[in-house]
């Protein structure tokens, strides 16, 4: 009796000082994941963290090294739209706005078309219109601004909007249709049939049901629109005028009082006013963003 | 193109994995594929004369260019001439780097001109890309397997990734330039004290770091989403056949997020290879930072022509990568996006 239970405690210990082995391992893994995110964390937001805190330093303590803000001033910020070096932060902020705006409606209002298309009909040369876009959307713009430079030049279009917007929306409109197929693909389709067994014709299906429930995929695919159009550079920096330069030109070319003293902190201010709207919608939009960026890929 | 309206031989399911309930009959198959294809072509129209207009007229027109002579003074005359007919001549100017000699016909390119630099662009091209590619693919998956597992915090670390994603090109230039000034945190940090953008190598790895941060976020979500589609159950199974860790990552893991892998590491090389943002910003173009976008952007003030043939050249070496990638390893972008009625996991 008692030499059965000694052994059964003695069996109970044994399976306890296995299972607490399996929790040393469990929470070992565990801690090394957290090393591992905060090691992610630090990598990704280190870098933005600097220029944030760099942009309220005061310009006397531009090479501080303080983790911490030091010597916190708005004066940057100030700085950043001062037009009397040259520089035209605030048009620029405004030109953005504008061409990413024309850019992100044409492509949207064109592109949802197709999108729908090649979503939801069976036709032939379907997989050579997908290729074909996809395609386009990995075209160099090297390869289209030499001809776009010589034919600007020549019909005096140059440092206009629309030498900016036509450009731009030879890679916007690609990436709008890709994303937005990948997002149609996923939709309640059932629903525009039974509208359709209802008596819809296919257009008032099309306008009715679905437009509503696309919604949400069509904000989505106008915010990475928006966020590709605001981010170019190449066209820009050759296609554009003084009076109709973005800003991600105007940050390039960004000028100091003194030609061979670069105005840091102004710059990362400038930096900061155009990151952060960017990161606040990123972040507060941040599933529907993953998933459109990857749709496609994976599906 | 697609302006098909024939009926279609085969009737796929229809696509979003949804069952096609088709009405009344008696309408007829064939009327519906007609319908459809002409609603296709209708809903398609748009799309296709824009892109046509954007890119297929600047190619066209591009290509037609390079085949003429860049209108100039003279160099041994003083004349003005005009363009003309070229034939290969601009292409065989910057593949064999020659440049028009004054006394007529050419001469190997002076070093330090934009004709000499053709190969070196293309070598630090290869050399980005490469580098690049290979350190966020590794990195990339590196993140990924972290994003995957459950933990506190792990919407805080997906949400964190999107920051320098998120951060326009040009900025992120200017900001790691400032990070790698001579006084600033980078010499710092690691108590070096490197001209980052004065020579060569530093410089080039100026532009891979800064290429990497920026990056790496992409890819890691584009794996991610691929990690996601793997089923549990296949990893608890392996777990009870005994499988340890490292296998279950090469047998599993592995082969079964291929093909996102591929397709991600193929958006990254294509433009990995059209890189001019960050070396334009960061380095300018100096100590052998100049890729071939570059080179073509400083060729066109230079004349037209000769740039139209670089830039085709570059046209086609993209070309031929995004062809070799997908008749050769495998990464099928148009069926991984363009399959449907698969459904999800």
């Amino acid at each position: 009796m008692t030499a059965a239970t000694s052994s059964a405690t003695s069996l109970r210990a044994e399976q306890d000082r296995g299972r607490r082995k399996a929790q040393n391992k469990e929470k070992w893994a565990q801690g090394r994941t957290y090393i591992s995110a905060a090691v992610i964390l630090i990598w990704c937001l280190a870098p933005a963290y600097w220029m944030v805190v760099t942009a309220f330093r005061e310009v006397g303590f531009t090479y501080d090294t303080s983790i911490l803000p030091t010597h916190v001033t708005l004066d940057n910020f100030n700085t950043a739209f001062d037009t009397s070096f040259g520089n035209r932060f605030g048009q620029a902020l405004l030109n953005s706005v504008f061409i990413g705006g024309v850019v992100t409606l044409v492509s949207l209002i064109i592109g949802v078309f197709a999108a729908y298309a090649l979503a939801r009909l069976n036709f032939r040369f379907k997989y050579m219109v997908l290729g074909f876009i996809l395609g386009a959307s990995m075209f160099p713009g090297v390869a289209l601004i030499t001809p776009l430079f010589q034919l600007f030049t020549n019909i005096g279009w140059m440092g206009s909007y629309q030498a900016l917007i036509i450009p731009n929306i030879s890679f916007v409109l690609p990436l709008t249709v890709y994303t937005m197929t990948s997002f149609f693909r996923e939709m309640p389709w059932e629903l525009e049939e039974s509208a359709r067994v209802d008596g819809c014709t296919q257009g008032q299906a099309f306008r009715k049901v679905i437009m509503p429930l696309a919604a949400p995929a069509i904000f989505t695919t106008a915010i990475l629109a928006f966020i590709s159009s605001w981010n170019e550079f190449l066209i820009a920096s050759q296609l554009s005028s003084d009076a109709t330069q973005p800003v991600t030109v105007a940050i390039a070319n960004f000028a100091g009082a003194q030609p061979n003293q670069i105005p840091y902190t102004a710059i990362m201010a400038a930096g900061t006013i155009v990151t952060i709207p960017l990161v606040i919608l990123v972040l507060v939009f941040q599933r529907k963003i993953v998933a459109g960026l990857t749709a496609g890929a994976v599906k | 193109m697609a302006t098909e309206v024939g009926p279609t031989p085969v009737k796929a399911p229809a696509s979003g994995g949804a069952p096609i309930h088709h009405g009344p009959k008696g309408v007829g198959e064939d009327n519906k594929i007609l319908s459809q294809g002409k609603w296709a072509s209708w809903l398609l129209a748009p799309t296709i004369i824009a892109l046509a207009v954007v890119i297929i007229y600047p190619i066209i027109s591009a290509i037609v260019m390079s085949f003429q002579k860049d209108a100039g003074l003279d160099p041994a005359t003083g004349l003005f001439t005009a363009g003309g007919p070229a034939g290969v001549q601009n292409y065989v100017n910057w593949i064999a780097q020659q440049c028009s000699a004054p006394a007529g016909g050419t001469v190997a390119c002076p070093p330090g001109t934009l004709g000499a630099q053709f190969w070196s662009a293309t070598a630090t091209t290869f050399f980005f890309t490469v580098v690049t590619v290979a350190f966020e693919t590794v990195l990339g998956f590196w993140m990924a397997m972290i994003m995957a597992r459950a933990f506190k915090g792990r919407s805080l670390v997906r949400a964190a990734v999107l920051v320098p994603w998120a951060i326009p090109t040009a900025v992120t230039a200017k900001l790691w330039f400032f990070i790698f000034a001579f006084e600033g945190i980078a010499n710092k940090l690691f108590n070096t004290s490197i001209l980052w953008t004065g020579s060569e190598w530093p410089a080039k790895w100026a532009v891979v770091i800064a290429d990497v941060w920026k990056t790496t976020p992409f890819m890691a979500l584009l794996i991610l989403a691929g990690l996601q589609m793997i089923p549990a159950e296949v990893y608890e199974a392996a777990k009870v056949d005994g499988a340890t860790a490292w296998q279950r990552f090469r047998l599993i893991t592995l082969p079964l997020v291929k093909p996102a892998l591929m397709v991600a590491i193929l958006f990254r090389t294509l433009d990995a290879l059209r890189m001019f943002d960050l070396p334009y910003i960061l380095t300018g173009g100096a100590n052998n930072t100049t890729t071939l976008s570059i080179l073509v952007i400083n060729q066109i003030r230079q004349g037209f022509n000769a740039a139209a043939a670089l830039s085709t050249i570059t046209f086609i070496i993209i070309f031929l990568v995004a062809f070799i990638f997908v008749r050769f390893l495998g990464a099928n972008v148009v069926e991984q996006s363009g399959a449907t009625g698969k459904g999800k996991k």
